[in-house]
């Protein structure tokens, strides 16, 4: 049984994200790394960066993403060299070419014409006059009263 | 094992179901043709129906739970989903830490919401009562007949096994045995507006009666909802190890969506009250905000989207699910098209009113939404039709849906303190100057404190204390600054301010943490003192024992500051042999300032062991905002307005607004 135990214990271990054996010895140079590994994701996982990851596939890219930058590479370069490897599906900020534009604008296209519709709809409410304000009948409005005051 | 003779107890369960099916189908024609008939007994039958409906419902949930609770291997859920070795509380859990009993819990809260209706209805009209009725039977129609044909929980194994293979480590968690069922409280309490909205469109009337009547259910989802999000978000930091709260996971976003709508829809539901306007549009966003919840449920149970909570990935559950969606929304949709010019709005109001600025509080939410829909279904519809294959995470919604929550934070307290109709817009600033002042410099002490880093935390701060001292002035304003009205408000204020306020405390403690999180990761030798921040800590010594159903590593760490000991933590990790899965319990310093987070990991070659810190400035002002939110909806639902015989109102109607 402690034999059993002792494997056990042993399948368990790849648990960490960043390991300290991986923590560069440049504070500067670490810091750059866990901010642009934020934004990678680890490609087996669900929906996690490498920076949170603990599979091994997520190690690798640390690792290799620290290589790159002791290497001399700017952040831009570092992680283009990933691109590359692995796809635009490493990317979790998606970047602004082509059909993306759509998803980066949709908010604030999205945001003007809701704007404008609404903008519209104040105004209508602001210049309309009283006019069409009783289309209840007298039987009705106590009818509403009645329901209002229970 | 079950006992031999408590062995039919499943195929009662199983009986029930089929027979809630049919009170279901009965209670959705019958009262409907009565309402369009004007057949009282026809209309009448839809009450009992539904607390016979949801009494059955509950019966069938019951006996799927006495099957998990006594261990029955011969249920195939039960083997699938649970262990004999597993702590009681998480047996009953595990009745819904699954696809098949987490939509059984579904179906009962609709149902459950129905009978509710039925028991506290007494003042809707016939007709309403009979036509809301019918709409949610409607749903549970077509819920239960996708649990019986497509996921059902009573499927016996024609031979048992001797023990389950158990439920996911990660769920077997206090904050998140309680989790589904807050969620669902609030995901289908939607449902609950969305048969009003569809009732008051077959019936062509919409008026602030009907406002008020939608108002507390809308409410009491909102406030399930919020504490289903909240509960779910702090298992997320306390569970999955490095102190994440919020992860814009599809699932995530899916219960994050109907919140934002369900937001926008008690403002605008309040607007059809007290001023008869804005009709179509508090139809169209309950429809809406249903319809997210459908679309919630899709993206978990068809696993579309992968994510960690997709435990169902089933393509002909989807498809059912798709059905499902495209009938409510689609008839919904279509008969809001057809009716909707019906709804005149009567109210009149200034360009600058409280009015136009609910108006800009549902645009803010409503866009925040179709932001996130946007993001959440984008790596879809880019493979689709562009053949690109990308992510959208975290850093597209934090850079894309954040300005709409700052500008919200901005806007609330002035709108806050304006008048109904028309306002002067300087007028109404006027008593918010000193808050601005205050909230300034509490934003630029903190941007001379922190020297050189971002923005974000000052800016948090500042919206926080705007937030909190707004609401606060606009509460002494409204007592006439007089502190004995202040206990004789009605309790709607209160609840206004405290949820208000509540989302002060929250995004002013997302900001806090964001900011200004320090952490650190070494290797840690037994005894041998390191500083993270003002902080020292000393690990005493790592020993593994074993839990009911697991084994763990326990470390023992000391936390000190200044030499004096503060706490002893204990960080853990777990193995879950059944499950073959390794999980983490952090140790949590929780105070009003920071926490500091310990986390333990491997032990190393050359000695020691890999031990993680982190210190997150202001991280529980989260789940407090979230606490104050919830607690501000349920105050405002103890309102006397909404209690059922509350005496008659103090002020006559004809006066629009306090």
């Amino acid at each position: 049984m402690k034999r059993l135990i002792f494997i056990l214990l042993l399948l368990a271990s790849p648990l960490a994200a960043v390991e300290p054996d991986e923590v560069l010895s440049d504070p500067a140079l670490e810091a750059r790394a866990r901010e642009i590994s934020q934004g990678l994701r680890c490609l087996v996982c669900r929906n996690e960066s490498i920076d949170e990851s603990n599979a091994s596939l997520a190690r690798d890219l640390r690792l290799l993403l620290r290589e790159r930058l002791v290497a001399g590479d700017s952040d831009q370069q570092a992680v283009d060299f990933i691109v590359n490897r692995y796809g635009e599906y490493v990317l979790l900020k998606p970047d602004t070419r082509g059909a993306n534009r759509l998803l980066w604008l949709a908010g604030p296209l999205m945001l003007l014409l809701a704007g404008g519709v609404g903008f519209g709809y104040l105004r209508s409410r602001s210049r309309a006059t009283a006019t069409g304000d009783a289309p209840l009948n007298a039987d009705e409005e106590a009818r509403l009263r009645d329901i209002l005051d229970r | 094992m079950a006992p031999y003779n408590d062995c039919m107890i499943t195929e009662l369960g199983h009986f029930a179901l089929i027979l809630a099916f049919g009170v279901a189908v009965l209670q959705m024609i019958i009262p409907m043709i009565g309402a369009h008939r004007r057949l009282p007994g026809w209309m009448a039958m839809a009450e009992p129906a539904a607390a016979a409906q949801c009494a059955l419902i509950a019966l069938s949930f019951g006996a799927l739970m006495w099957a998990f609770i006594n261990s029955d291997f011969s249920l195939r859920l039960v083997v699938e989903n649970s262990h004999s070795a597993k702590p009681m509380l998480y047996k009953i859990s595990g009745t819904w830490g699954n696809h098949e009993g987490s939509m059984l819990l579904w179906v009962l809260i609709v149902s459950l919401f129905g009978a509710m209706v039925a028991l506290f209805g007494g003042n809707l009209p016939p007709s309403l009562r009979a036509r809301v009725l019918s709409v949610q039977a409607a749903i549970a129609v077509a819920f239960l007949a996708f649990i019986l044909l497509t996921s059902n929980p009573f499927l016996r194994l024609a031979t048992p096994p001797f023990d389950g293979q158990d439920l996911n480590p990660l769920l077997q968690d206090p904050g998140l045995a309680f989790h589904p069922p807050f969620l669902y409280l609030g995901y289908v309490g939607l449902s609950m507006s969305f048969s009003f909205a569809v009732a008051a469109l077959i019936e062509g009337r919409v008026d602030a009666a009907w406002g008020r009547w939608v108002r507390p259910w809308t409410l009491a989802a909102w406030v399930f909802l919020t504490i289903g999000i909240a509960l779910g978000s702090w298992w997320a930091y306390y569970e999955l190890g490095w102190g994440g709260f919020w992860f814009w996971d599809p699932v995530e976003n899916a219960s994050f969506m109907p919140w934002l709508l369900a937001t926008a829809l008690l403002h605008s539901a309040i607007v059809v009250e007290k001023r008869e306007s804005l009709k179509s549009w508090t139809i169209l966003l309950a429809i809406l905000a249903f319809g997210f919840s459908l679309i919630g449920t899709f993206i978990v149970r068809s696993g579309l989207l992968t994510s960690v909570h997709a435990f169902a990935t089933d393509p002909e559950r989807g498809v059912f699910i798709l059905a499902i969606m495209a009938v409510f929304m689609g008839g919904a949709l279509l008969l809001f098209a057809l009716r909707a010019g019906v709804m005149e709005a009567r109210g009149v109001f200034g360009l600058v009113s409280r009015e136009s600025a609910l108006v800009v509080n549902n645009l803010l939410l409503a866009v925040a939404c179709f932001v996130v829909f946007v993001g959440t279904m984008w790596p879809l519809v880019a493979e689709m039709f562009f053949d690109r294959k990308l992510s959208v995470g975290p850093p597209f919604f934090n850079a894309a849906f954040t300005p709409f929550m700052v500008a919200l934070g901005l806007v609330m307290p002035i709108g806050s303190v304006m008048p109904w109709k028309r306002a002067g817009f300087m007028r109404a600033l006027r008593p918010l100057r000193y808050v601005f002042v205050l909230a300034i410099a509490l934003a630029g002490f903190a941007f001379v404190v922190q020297s050189g880093r971002s923005l974000l935390g000052p800016m948090g701060l500042f919206l926080g204390a705007w937030l909190v001292a707004g609401t606060a002035v606009e509460l002494w304003q409204r007592s006439r600054s007089d502190w004995r009205r202040l206990g004789r408000l009605p309790r709607a204020d209160w609840g206004k301010a405290t949820a208000h306020a509540g989302l002060g405390v929250t995004i002013a403690g997302i900001a806090g943490l964001t900011a200004w999180a320090v952490d650190d990761i070494r290797v840690a030798k037994v005894d041998a003192p390191f500083t993270v921040g003002a902080y020292t800590l000393t690990l005493n010594g790592v020993e593994e024992t074993r839990g009911p159903n697991y084994l763990a590593t326990i470390a023992d760490v000391t936390l000190s500051k200044d030499g004096d000991k503060i706490a002893q933590m204990f960080p853990e990790k777990r193995i879950y042999p059944v499950a073959q899965m390794p999980t983490t319990e952090a140790a949590i310093h929780y105070n009003f300032a920071r926490d500091v987070y310990v986390v333990i990991g491997d032990e190393q070659l050359g000695g020691g062991w890999a031990v993680r810190t982190y210190i997150k400035p202001m991280t529980i002002w989260i789940w407090i905002g979230c606490g104050m939110m919830a607690l501000g909806g349920i105050l405002s639902l103890t309102d006397r307005r909404f209690r059922v015989a509350a005496g008659a109102r103090k002020t006559p109607i004809a006066q629009p607004a306090e």
